[in-house]
């Protein structure tokens, strides 16, 4: 039995590809609604992910995918956290598709479905990342959808 | 009694197989009403209109819009606006019918100016991973919906779901139908 755990988290946004794309790969719009951190890459294939939070870089990662508006995976491994530093990097893959509306008066729907995957089997970040993707991607729906990120109070 | 759950059942027997929690700003109160209203559900629940009795025991349906007889259950849960669980019987496919009811339970935590909904969907028995995908699928339409209405006023453009989701829904029934076979 495969006991490494992956994790998969489908969300639909009345949005484009494109702006959707923005949104992921934009450091002002990332720091809007995942709380504080800027993302900060040329977005290409091989090249630096790296996640600055107050200043700080908590992560600093590698580009494995990028074929804009469509696809997206880098690996993912924290750095602020002694305790994850022995934990290998894991993967995380962005995948955006586009539904068209079924009248002429609505506009389009994005399906994007965020895959969190090749975890050890005993991983201190799965239940970690597994609370925090539900909530930097409700407030990226809210903020797409509204123009306003969700205020967290915690 | 309004409060509390039945006593009838032992709810340890379901064990959680797909679980989806969204964020929506708004107040539990306002959740719990769209979840438990027909003219709301209409709006975000692939155009199902909901059937409650909020009591311990009470009967639970969905209709379809053409009046198709679509979930029927009973509620185990009722606490608003914290907490409903019903069971489930999925009855507009026929494959579906035969299997024993799931239980969907809806809890609703107050963060201040944003609510933690989570849904869980908890089964008694071990299914095929295809019975299963229907509502991985489903869910997160149904719940993204929900948060779109509740935020904006309106639900999302409405888009071909049965189209992209077939391919799955076919695996889903052929496993059903195999499974009932089987038992």
């Amino acid at each position: 039995m495969n006991t490494a755990p992956k994790f998969v988290y489908r969300t639909l946004i009345a949005t484009t590809p494109k702006k959707l794309w923005a949104a992921l790969t934009d450091p002002e719009f990332t720091t809007q609604y995942w709380g504080g951190t800027r993302l900060e890459s040329d977005w290409t294939e091989g090249s630096r992910i790296v996640f600055r939070w107050q200043g700080k870089i908590v992560h600093d990662d590698k580009i494995l995918k990028s074929e804009p508006p469509r696809l997206l995976s880098y690996t993912f491994k924290p750095l602020h956290m002694e305790e994850l530093l022995a934990e290998p990097a894991s993967r995380v893959t962005f995948e955006i598709e586009e539904f068209t509306g079924k009248s002429k008066r609505q506009g389009a729907v994005v399906k994007l479905t965020v895959t969190h995957e090749d975890f050890p089997a005993e991983s201190k970040i799965f239940p970690m990342i597994s609370q925090g993707w539900p909530d930097i991607l409700s407030s990226l729906k809210t903020l797409l959808e509204t123009g306003h990120a969700i205020e967290f109070e915690w | 009694m309004v409060n509390g759950k039945a006593s009838d059942m032992n709810l340890d027997q379901f064990k959680p197989k797909t679980i989806y929690v969204t964020y929506i700003a708004a107040t539990p109160d306002k959740v719990w009403q769209a979840l438990t209203t027909a003219d709301i559900t209409k709006q975000f629940f692939f155009g199902r209109r909901i059937e409650i009795e909020l009591q311990p025991g009470g009967a639970f349906r969905f209709w379809q819009p053409d009046g198709k007889l679509d979930v029927e259950g009973k509620v185990v849960v009722c606490d608003p606006p914290r907490k409903l669980a019903v069971t489930w019987r999925v009855m507009w496919i026929e494959e579906m019918r035969k299997l024993p009811e799931c239980l969907v339970t809806y809890q609703i935590d107050d963060l201040g100016k944003v609510v933690r909904l989570t849904m869980t969907e908890a089964h008694q028995i071990e299914l095929d991973e295809k019975m299963l995908e229907g509502g991985r699928r489903g869910w997160p339409v149904i719940l993204n919906n929900l948060k779109t209405l509740l935020e904006t006023g309106s639900p999302l453009p409405a888009f071909d779901f049965m189209g992209e989701a077939k391919p799955a829904l076919d695996e889903m029934k052929e496993a059903a139908r195999k499974f009932t076979e089987d038992a």
